[in-house]
């Protein structure tokens, strides 16, 4: 399920941004058994671009601020003097857009929690290190985070970590854990404020069930089947050509000494 | 004792008076004047001490062949390392990875080149160790040398000095080139065996200066002391100049003096020497040439390979710095979250061409995968392993010598598959250089029942042809079964315990009739013309007896071997020659008039005797056709008769001499004698020819006595390795220093040229002085020799007809200038055999210097003696047969055998597995580079073209080094298509190597579209799954370490899996490897993802939290290594099904057991494929029966045409 949105603001150069909230209205097609996962999409954003991914530190998000070497991080390396926590690129830009859903007039419970990997809550990113530091300097990227919060726990800012392979990506937002019937119609009331028109990118906003094999994935199935296809194809092709034209196995004519010189 | 009494014996000798002539024109006795520069040489003879200062300090006696020491090994190593291009550019990207620019980890790029170089380092390291244990065996050699006070001490070679004082033994090596003293004889002669310097197996003569005879024991080197000045070191083995000071007196010294390191002392007891050159200052050092390094054609063009991947390297990047430049320029500022421009200007939109420039570097690091790094390591591996089969090849191991085969430059092996010429040496190679006296023709009459190793052989093809025939005239025949087994054994027989089988108990003598055994000869009709038949043989000869004195029994050191087969037979038949000066045998005393040493020129030999009667006889041996023309008209009783044998003889393989004698008058004798030693007292250049007109003049009108005939014994196999070699399409030419005749009767023994070849023979004709320009003149008829010779094969009709050519040095000499040696290769080209006889070793180097690029195919050149060094050297492949003593051709060789008739399997075997070994490696190397390499560029497009990879570091480092290099060593080490067996039976495949059939462009780019076709597939399939949709049941998305994981495991897999398809030939061992590669990926996973190290790529617990958990992974592996190998798969069911080549054939035969269910057809193919040899016995046997057939069908026809008339 995508949503365009609308343009809502324009920008002043560079960074400064209108917040501006907009609502939305989806129609569920047909049932959507909980959980639904909530993701935003970006599009035409390369969060694989070199300079970007090099832009972080590991050993920071894991031992704060005794960690000294943020040389990967710059230029959001050091504010006014004193470290960033988280540094780099990747977590200034962090994604600001918020999303809440109601049902009729009541708002639907989404579950912020448990979208980042296990892994990463316990043994990448600290208990013990919180956002110190973080956006003060003098531009603005994405979003703020609660400085009382540990790493660990900002989930958000985990996932959006994790960078993505290509320019058209999404990540996962929330979920909500309440089936959605068909024909309801669910609002959707965001806080627009990340940044993407500056590079005329787009942001989708999807809900999505999922199935063993993950997401709904066309191409998995449509490319299986036509692998399968052309195996089958040649297959029979060969089965023909050996029906018409056998070869024995072991056939001595086909030695190149058994050949009759075409020539004569 | 012994010594003692061999000493007694010779004092009474009279041999030497006559073998070796003292300097005999009086200008020679004067000493040498020569000052300056080229003779500056001084040595303190018995005062190595005054040789330890500088001005008359030479070199030490220690020799080293190694390439590095201690010391220069590290800078001289790694300079050699990185001269292949491939390495200097890895390295300057991993000098680059220091730097920003790099797109990798500093050490994700130096790790695998300092793994690689080390690799190869080691092995070299290994190499030269080696070498240098082989140097310490030479140098540690013990010599005897005096100390002081006539003492004589044991030390090592290499502690000798110049102007030490030595004692060398009989059978020994001579430590440096020795100043002879004086030796156990008492005119101070001694006997040198020269083998490991020139190849020449019989003894030369040195004799001492006669003022230092004297210095005959221990104690008189107390005070001797002397002054050699001489020449400086120099190559030359022939020449010595030099002037000897002792005792107030100078005397000129000149090469029959010196005695050269490495030859060996023979028939002597002891010898005393001082030392003049010592380790690289002797002659033989100074001659050995550093052999060159070989490169074979697949490595090189394997290296032009490298250069279009190179190119597609620098190609690509440039499109993707084109791509940055422009993403940089219009877009970059527009990407906030990027913050450009950055410090360092790698990303600066305003200055996007200095980025740019900057991104390419990063680029063409970044692609680098495209270039296999371990590639060449990879194949040096496999290499030395492939070495390692070759060594141990039970087959190919003389159970006589105990020596093994040995590859010793293993970067030649692929080489072995495809070789179109053989240029072998002869005496030593194709023969044992052992003479038996087999048969001979007396009076007409043939004795000798023992058939020659070529009869045997050629009679038993020709009754297994026969046999075929008669099959092939009754189709679809039911007794075969019995038949073929009793002909299977009956070939291996033939193959392999040949030697053994009919070894003659006597060394030289293979001669079996009772009717001349035992004294029954005197039984025989024409007792008396055998008489002198032994008596020619038992003294027409130069040979020296030597008393065995455990047996009694006399053995014989001949100048040739096939004079000491005489006198073997001589002996037998019981005129057992004993002492060299009244040469007394059994019954009669004789009076030697005068010897001479066969000469080639003359081709004949004769001596004069007075009998117990008193009737003076003149004995004759020589070449047939030479006696023949001096017959008198009443000698001629025997010819046809003899004439007859000769042919028989000589089809049979047998060098053949004819004897004959004449009786003389007492007053022409002495007329003649008179004559004759005037002349051989004359002074002055004409001594020679007034010898040769005197000689002449008695060398008529002779009798004919009958013929000899010598087997020139093969070494064992020898004829039916050709025979094989020649099936398998190799062309064999004969490169011998011997005379024609010889060559040629070898050339017959080994079935090289056989009866009803048109033999070529180009000979240079005398030049007349009249002639202006002599020179031109020969030259002239020499290219007119060659055109109609070409004209001739040319216009042959018949397929059948085979021609030989013949061609001795002298013409040799002329051919191979420019403006000749293109027609003469023609020529040799269209002969199925060529022999060269008399070739010098430059001119064998140059023979095959101008077949290896006249031709341009490749060529290999077999040798044993220091006469080949060159024509090995020069070969694309060297072969030296070891096993004898002399090590010189094995030293320059590439590969060393023990016996010729190995040859075969390691050409057909060996050859034919490492060329289709080493050519599928390579293919498959540039597959799975480009697979892997290509997949980066395509994530580039996706990425901005910014640089980054969406693998961590670590995949991408092992995947050169560890996760796909082992299946394919496994590949490069044990693939066979057939096995060894079939490989021999079916010569024919190696016709698949000369023809390039594994590795021409058309393979090569197969192979890299394939390589193109799976990173296509690889990387989309993934890319299109993975980028957007969850992927796991809990709704996570797949990050870029995901996806380029899943991503590799999709190649690991795909490259894994075409291997597996690649190989024909599976043991648990390419098993292991080629499924171990894949399990230890993911092992690999595992433990990484535990490392703390992953955190900083998003590796952490990749496998065990990320991928493994969602089907979708392993869905995707599948569906990618399923799609990838669909089109090879379907490429080789293609070829197998409709287009196979003969070694699919035979793998099915041999699959489905054809080849035992239907031993008919298995035994039929066998025999289609070989090649259309035109030489061999094979051949030979085929035209045998042609020649039948053709006779019967004439009669048949006759017949026919006599009775009714039919269609």
């Amino acid at each position: 399920m995508l949503m365009d949105f609308w343009k809502v603001t324009d920008i002043n150069h560079g960074m400064i941004l209108i917040t501006l909230i907009c609502t939305s209205v989806i129609h569920i097609p047909k049932l959507m058994k909980a959980p639904i996962f909530i993701y935003y999409q970006l599009d035409n954003y390369y969060q694989n671009h070199r300079r970007y991914v090099k832009s972080r530190s590991d050993r920071q998000l894991l031992h704060g601020l005794k960690h000294h070497d943020l040389s990967s991080c710059a230029p959001e390396d050091f504010n006014h003097g004193l470290p960033v926590v988280p540094c780099g690129l990747i977590a200034w830009s962090l994604f600001n857009d918020t999303y809440s859903f109601f049902r009729g007039i009541d708002e639907m419970k989404v579950n912020r929690k448990n979208i980042a990997w296990k892994s990463d809550r316990d043994h990448k990113f600290d208990k013990q290190v919180y956002p110190f530091n973080f956006q003060n300097g003098t531009l603005s990227g994405g979003a703020h985070l609660d400085p009382k919060i540990p790493l660990s726990d900002q989930e958000d800012l985990i996932v959006w970590m994790r960078t993505s392979a290509l320019p058209t990506f999404r990540k996962l937002y929330g979920r909500i854990e309440e089936d959605l019937d068909a024909d309801d119609i669910i609002t959707v009331k965001l806080l627009n404020n990340y940044n993407t028109y500056s590079f005329t990118g787009s942001k989708k906003l999807v809900l999505s069930t999922s199935s063993w094999l993950g997401g709904h994935n066309n191409f998995l199935g449509m490319a299986c089947i036509s692998v399968g296809v052309s195996f089958i194809f040649v297959a029979f092709v060969f089965m023909l050509i050996h029906v018409k034209n056998p070869r024995p196995y072991g056939d001595t004519t086909n030695l190149s000494w058994n050949w009759k010189p075409m020539s004569g | 004792m012994a010594r003692g009494r061999i000493r007694a014996r010779i004092r009474r000798s009279h041999l030497y008076t006559f073998a070796c002539g003292r300097p005999r024109t009086s200008e020679e006795e004067r000493p040498h004047e020569f000052e300056g520069p080229g003779f500056s040489r001084i040595v303190h003879c018995n005062q190595p001490d005054m040789h330890t200062k500088k001005p008359l300090k030479y070199c030490s006696n220690y020799i080293s062949t190694t390439k590095y020491n201690i010391i220069t090994f590290l800078p001289k190593a790694i300079f050699e390392q990185f001269r292949r291009v491939a390495n200097l550019y890895f390295l300057l990207a991993a000098v680059l990875s220091l730097t920003p620019i790099s797109p990798f980890s500093a050490v994700s790029m130096i790790a695998p080149l300092a793994f690689v170089v080390g690799l190869s380092m080691a092995k070299e390291a290994m190499e030269d160790w080696r070498r240098f244990i082989q140097d310490m065996k030479v140098n540690l050699r013990k010599a005897n040398v005096h100390k002081t006070d006539g003492v004589f001490n044991q030390k090592p070679w290499m502690k000798l000095r110049v102007g030490d004082v030595v004692k060398v033994e009989k059978d020994k090596f001579f430590p440096a080139d020795l100043l002879l003293l004086s030796s156990s004889y008492e005119d101070g002669i001694c006997y040198v065996e020269t083998m490991n310097l020139d190849g020449e197996t019989n003894l030369k003569v040195k004799r001492a200066l006669e003022t230092t005879l004297s210095l005959d024991d221990e104690e008189s080197f107390k005070d001797f002391s002397g002054i050699i000045k001489c020449e400086d070191p120099n190559p030359s083995l022939y020449t010595f100049v030099g002037n000897f000071e002792y005792e107030r007196q100078i005397y000129p010294l000149d090469p029959s003096q010196i005695l050269l390191r490495d030859s060996k002392l023979r028939n002597t007891a002891y010898i005393y020497g001082v030392v003049i050159f010592t380790g690289f200052d002797s002659k033989v050092m100074q001659n050995s040439t550093k052999s060159p390094s070989k490169r074979s054609r697949i490595e090189k063009q394997m290296d032009k390979i490298i250069y279009i991947l190179f190119t597609l390297l620098v190609f690509i990047s440039c499109i993707s710095s084109i791509g940055f430049i422009v993403k940089t320029k219009y877009n970059l500022p527009d990407w906030w979250y990027l913050q450009v421009p950055d410090k360092e200007g790698l990303y600066d939109p305003g200055k996007p061409w200095v980025s740019g420039f900057y991104h390419l570097i990063t680029a063409l690091i970044l692609y680098g995968y495209l270039i296999p790094i371990s590639l060449y390591v990879s194949i040096e591996v496999v290499k030395v392993l492939q070495a390692l089969f070759i060594n141990h090849d039970i087959h190919m191991y003389d159970h006589e010598t105990g020596t093994p085969a040995q590859a010793r430059t293993s970067n030649l092996n692929e080489e072995l598959g495809q070789v179109d010429t053989i240029l072998s040496d002869k005496t030593g190679t194709l023969t044992c250089n052992q003479m038996d006296f087999l048969k001979c023709s007396i009076a007409g009459t043939p004795y000798g029942m023992r058939a020659s190793d070529v009869e045997l052989a050629a009679a038993k093809q020709m009754a297994m042809e026969m046999d075929n025939q008669s099959q092939n005239g009754t189709p679809r025949s039911w007794r075969k079964s019995e038949f073929t087994e009793s002909e299977i054994e009956l070939e291996t027989v033939i193959t392999s315990n040949d030697g053994d089988v009919r070894k003659p108990a006597i060394k030289g003598f293979g001669f079996e009739d009772n009717r001349l055994m035992n004294g029954n000869w005197f039984k025989e009709p024409n007792a008396d013309v055998m008489l002198l038949f032994f008596r020619i043989l038992s003294i027409c000869h130069t040979a020296i007896p030597e008393l065995n004195e455990e047996t009694g029994i006399f053995t014989y050191e001949a100048e040739s071997p096939d004079e000491g087969s005489f006198l073997v037979a001589a002996r037998e038949f019981g005129f057992e020659f004993c002492r060299r000066t009244q040469s007394s045998i059994v019954v009669r005393e004789r009076y030697p008039s005068y010897d001479e040493p066969i000469e080639s020129k003359r081709k004949r030999m004769s001596v004069i005797i007075r009998d117990e009667s008193g009737q003076i006889f003149l004995l004759c041996k020589g070449a047939d056709s030479i006696i023949f023309d001096r017959l008198s008209r009443n000698g001629r009783m025997y010819e046809e008769a003899t004439t007859k044998h000769l042919n028989d003889y000589g089809e049979a393989g047998l060098r053949t001499l004819a004897l004959a004698y004449k009786k003389l008058d007492e007053d022409k004798y002495s007329a003649w004698n008179e004559e004759f030693v005037k002349a051989k007292t004359s002074i002055g250049g004409d001594r020679d020819a007034m010898l040769e007109r005197v000689s002449d003049m008695m060398e008529r009108d002779l009798i004919l006595v009958g013929a000899t005939a010598v087997e020139d014994k093969l070494q064992n196999g020898v004829p039916q390795c050709i025979d094989k070699l020649a099936q398998a399409g190799l062309k064999i030419w004969v490169l011998t220093g011997d005379k024609m005749e010889t060559a040629i009767n070898i050339g017959f023994a080994c079935s090289l040229l056989r009866q009803g070849m048109k033999q070529i023979c180009i000979t240079t004709m005398n030049t007349d002085a009249i002639v202006q320009d002599p020179k031109q003149a020969v030259k002239e008829n020499i290219l007119n020799q060659i055109t109609n010779a070409t004209q001739m094969i040319k216009l042959e009709k018949d397929p059948h007809a085979a021609f030989a050519l013949i061609i001795d040095g002298k013409t040799l000499t002329y051919t191979l200038e420019d403006d000749m040696k293109h027609q003469f290769l023609n020529l040799a080209i269209g002969c199925a055999s060529v022999i060269c006889c008399r070739v010098s070793p430059k001119q064998k180097a140059l023979v095959t210097r101008l077949v290896k690029e006249g031709t341009g195919k490749i060529t290999l050149a077999i040798g044993d003696g220091a006469n080949d060094v060159g024509m090995i050297q020069e070969a694309d492949i060297g072969v030296g047969i070891s096993g004898c003593e002399g090590m010189q051709a094995v030293m320059a060789s590439d590969f060393a055998i023990a016996q010729f008739r190995f040859l075969e399997r390691l050409l057909v075997v060996h050859g034919h597995w490492c060329y289709k070994r080493i050519a599928q490696m390579i293919c498959y190397f540039f597959y799975k580079n480009i697979a892997f390499g290509l997949t980066i560029f395509y994530f580039e497009a996706f990425a901005g073209f910014s640089g980054q990879s969406v693998y961590v570091d670590w995949y991408m480092l092992l995947f050169n080094v560890v996760l796909t290099s082992l299946p394919v060593i496994s590949l490069g080490v044990f693939e066979q298509d057939v096995d060894s067996e079939v490989c021999l039976e079916f010569p024919s495949l190696y016709q698949q190597g000369p023809k390039n059939l594994f590795f021409d462009w058309y393979r090569i780019f197969g192979w890299m579209g394939n390589g193109l076709y799976t990173s296509v597939i690889v990387f989309f399939l993934n890319i299109i799954i993975f980028y957007d949709q969850a992927f796991r049941a809990g709704g996570q998305i797949a990050d870029m370490t995901a996806v380029g994981t899943a991503m590799f495991t999709g190649i690991i897999w795909a490259v894994n899996c075409q291997i597996a398809l690649t190989m024909s030939h599976f043991t648990w061992i390419q098993h292991f490897f080629i499924w171990g590669s894949i399990a230890f990926w993911y092992l690999f996973l595992l433990v990484y993802g535990e490392l703390s190290y992953a955190l900083n790529v998003n590796a952490f617990r990749i496998l065990t939290e990320v991928l493994a958990p969602a089907p979708i992974y392993w869905t995707t592996t599948l569906l990618v290594t399923i799609a990838c190998n669909l089109p090879y798969l379907a490429h080789i069911s293609f070829q197998r099904s409709f287009n196979p080549l003969d070694h699919h054939v035979i793998q099915e035969i041999k699959y489905y057991k054809k080849d035992i269910e239907d031993r008919h057809m298995w035994r039929a193919e066998k025999k289609k494929a070989r090649h259309k040899a035109k030489i061999g016995f094979t051949a030979r046997v085929d035209a045998k029966i042609r020649h039948l057939k053709g006779r019967l069908h004439k009669k048949y026809s006759i017949a026919n045409n006599i009775s009714i008339p039919q269609t």
